[in-house]
């Protein structure tokens, strides 16, 4: 198809450009200006960006399909301007073998909705023991390796590991928690789990592990990429990783980046996360963080969960909270939270993150694939069960009036979703 | 943040969940309503129809004797039927959710749920799904609150010593696992107790302690260096399991309350301890029975106490 997208507000941050303008799109790219397009967007009052790439999306499949299937998922993905996700290995059975992760490519394919990246696991079953056929799970499709959000306890499986990716550049990507300090916890360590009752978490079971890995990855080189910060230290800890050159990069999740512990309010399930909403001070270094480029990029860290799972006392409760459809509204908020420009706030979600993928998505340069997403950036949304198009309709951000409503969503040219 | 879920509309306690966030007003209210009551545990009768007709439904999905007598005791007191549910032992094991037992029960015509469960915040859950009319009383959730227990406290309290303002109340013990300590602590400071102290090792302190408005010390004795109110809290035999503690006479040795240690805190001091005790454990037997213990009058007040919340909940 060849169309035309007229009078947007065409903001690419992977070139700083932002400025009124047309786009055209040809064999599924960004193409130089032609005539007589099949088929015209009149993009007037909306803002084109590159589709957002978001790094953390559990579409449930396979396994968990009760909780959610790739066709919701990938709705959901879509109706939030996601071009691309990055989804980790905790299915089940979990993406340890090239077969599963062959058939949930195949499956995302056949779809031909969103660019789907699978993350493969690190470890056999996530257990933390034997690696996993690294190259060949590469071959089928995995872009990194994770443990997910399943612990790493043994140091010398952890070390191996890394030496192994290093070996052949595989990217591996970890969410730090020290097993032991954080067993049974549920809440950030502090004084709100203190008046709750709640198990508590404490902030050192992330730098610690953290501070763990940076090491080995001085040892191997190893390219880690560290998934959803959740504490002042761990950003500390990053800003002087990256002042000494380690190969590293970092994101933070939109709960982590607005919420604290506070939210918990009376036990609201909706607020079990991994990791554990902490202190205002952490989210206050998390958002500084993103903003000076410490931190990366931002993720939905979108995790379906159904009611079953929420209706429980918070430390039963399933952790996770839908995310895909609040990534732009909430990554807006945070931008004018800090008064960043449009192209500042948006590259958290889109060439930053195609960096840390290694994909070419993520720009609106001429020749790039055609991910595009317009939005009006000043339309306001209301967060509700009834208008989310997941099948997770869990979120802490329930009943919240955002700004920034996705209009049209083109994934390689095609228009995949309109409002 | 949502309103307090304990109170209806009109600000009338609708659920007893925590002492946290009551106004001083509903809980002076309690304790009055219990001072009324005391006279009928000690009647020939001892029964006031209050709550004929009514359901009162024990929820003990965590085993309990003394707790759940004492409120089957209060509820018959009051003239309800009462039903007492282990649940523990049934339908939890058959992978029932906790809603849908709740849901099962309040098709039965419950009146008042009265729910002990493991988990911190259970009692929130289950208030923000039962039917208007229906009433839900915390009994002990988790590590959170026990507040019918806070609130014999605060009577007890009160009865030896006429008033908040002038007191200094030591906690002794294993505050990070004590829904006691928790309840009787939010309590204390909404009646304007002018100083609350929590004494025990940073093993059995939860963090940030002190922002619920107490002085922490490590030394017990410094801690009851002039308190009127000492209150021992029960120290669990798993706390021995784990890192937090070496053994039981090391900790006896530091934190339990002898004769000795007693003698630094006031010559009138009352000493307290919600039960069961051990001895030799946390507090030695020459206190536990001797002319400061009110543990005993504890127990008493605590059946007039959990009459006042159960009449107080079913009038709103």
């Amino acid at each position: 198809m060849r169309l035309a997208i007229k009078n947007a507000r065409i903001i690419d941050p992977a070139s700083g450009r932002d400025g009124h303008g047309d786009l055209y799109v040809a064999d599924g790219k960004i193409s130089e200006e032609f005539a007589r397009p099949e088929r015209v967007i009149d993009a007037k009052g909306l803002v084109a960006a590159p589709g957002f790439i978001d790094l953390s999306a559990r579409l449930r499949e396979p396994g968990l399909e009760y909780k959610a299937t790739l066709e919701s998922e990938m709705q959901a993905a879509l109706a939030g301007g996601v071009t691309s996700l990055a989804c980790p290995p905790d299915t089940d059975p979990p993406l340890d073998e090239p077969g599963l992760v062959d058939m949930l490519r195949r499956r995302a394919k056949a779809l031909s909705r969103a660019r789907v990246y699978p993350i493969g696991a690190l470890t056999v079953k996530l257990e933390g023991e034997r690696l996993t056929e690294m190259a060949q799970l590469t071959e089928a499709g995995c872009v990194a390796f994770s443990q997910a959000n399943a612990p790493l306890p043994d140091t010398q499986v952890l070390w191996r590991a890394l030496q192994y990716a290093a070996t052949f550049g595989f990217p591996v990507w970890l969410r730090t928690e020290d097993a032991w300090l954080a067993k049974g916890g549920v809440a950030h360590d502090g004084e709100v789990a203190t008046r709750l009752g709640l198990p508590g978490i404490p902030a050192f079971a992330e730098t610690i592990a953290l501070a763990t890995v940076l090491e080995l990855v001085r040892a191997t080189r190893a390219r880690v990429h560290f998934c959803r910060l959740s504490t002042a230290g761990a950003v500390e800890l990053m800003r002087a990783a990256k002042r000494e050159g380690l190969p590293v990069s970092c994101d933070v999740g939109i709960h982590h980046l607005h919420l604290c512990d506070m939210d918990l309010g009376y036990f609201d399930a909706n607020c079990r996360l991994e990791p554990p909403l902490r202190s205002q001070r952490d989210r206050d270094a998390l958002s500084r963080g993103l903003e000076e480029g410490t931190v990366d990029c931002v993720c939905s860290d979108h995790t379906p969960v159904d009611d079953d799972g929420k209706h429980r006392p918070f430390a039963e409760a399933e952790p996770g909270a839908t995310g895909l459809e609040l990534l732009l509204p909430l990554t807006l908020k945070w931008g004018v939270e800090r008064k960043l420009s449009l192209a500042k706030t948006l590259a958290r979600i889109t060439a930053d993150a195609a960096r840390v993928l290694g994909v070419g998505s993520g720009r609106l340069a001429i020749g790039a694939p055609a991910d595009i997403t317009l939005f009006d950036p000043a339309a306001g949304v209301r967060i509700s069960p009834e208008t989310l198009k997941s099948q997770g309709k869990n979120t802490p951000f329930l009943g919240y009036e955002l700004a920034g409503k996705v209009q049209y969503t083109l994934v390689a040219g095609n228009v995949v979703y309109q409002a | 943040m949502e309103r307090n879920p304990q109170l209806n509309a009109k600000g009338e306690l609708q659920h007893l969940l925590s002492t946290e966030g009551l106004p001083p007003e509903i809980l002076t209210q309690i304790l009055d309503t219990a001072e009324s009551f005391v006279g009928v545990t000690e009647r020939e009768v001892k029964k006031v129809p209050l709550l004929r007709g009514k359901s009162v439904f024990n929820l003990f999905f965590e085993p309990s004797t003394r707790t759940r007598t004492t409120f089957e005791i209060a509820a018959k007191r009051l003239s309800a039927d009462v039903i007492n549910l282990n649940i523990a032992v049934s339908s939890q094991s058959k992978g029932e959710s906790l809603l849908d037992t709740v849901a099962n029960l309040s098709a039965m015509q419950a009146d008042i749920f009265v729910v002990r469960h493991a988990s911190s915040g259970a009692p929130f859950l289950i208030a923000r799904h039962v039917k208007p009319h229906e009433h839900v009383v915390n009994a002990g959730d988790g590590r959170h609150a026990h507040p019918t227990q806070g609130l014999l406290d605060l009577f007890t309290i009160r009865h030896y010593k006429k008033d908040f303002s002038r007191l200094t109340v030591a906690i002794i013990g294993d505050v990070l696992h004590s829904r006691v300590a928790r309840s009787l602590i939010h309590g204390l400071t909404t009646l304007g107790a002018p100083q609350v102290r929590v004494i025990g090792p940073q093993t059995l302190l939860p963090v940030g302690v002190e922002a619920l408005g107490v002085k922490v010390f490590h030394d017990m004795r410094e801690g009851l260096r002039d308190a009127d109110v000492v209150v021992m809290l029960r120290l669990q035999s798993e706390r021995m399991k784990g890192a937090l503690l070496p053994s039981a006479q090391e900790y006896f040795k530091h934190y339990g309350l002898t004769l000795d240690k007693l003698s630094l805190a006031r010559p009138d001091a009352i000493v307290m301890h919600p039960g069961p005790m051990n001895r030799g454990v946390e507090i030695d037997s020459s206190v536990a029975d001797g002319p400061h213990s009110v543990i005993l009058p504890q127990v008493t007040f605590g059946i007039a106490v959990r009459m006042a919340v159960m009449s107080i909940v079913a009038g709103n």
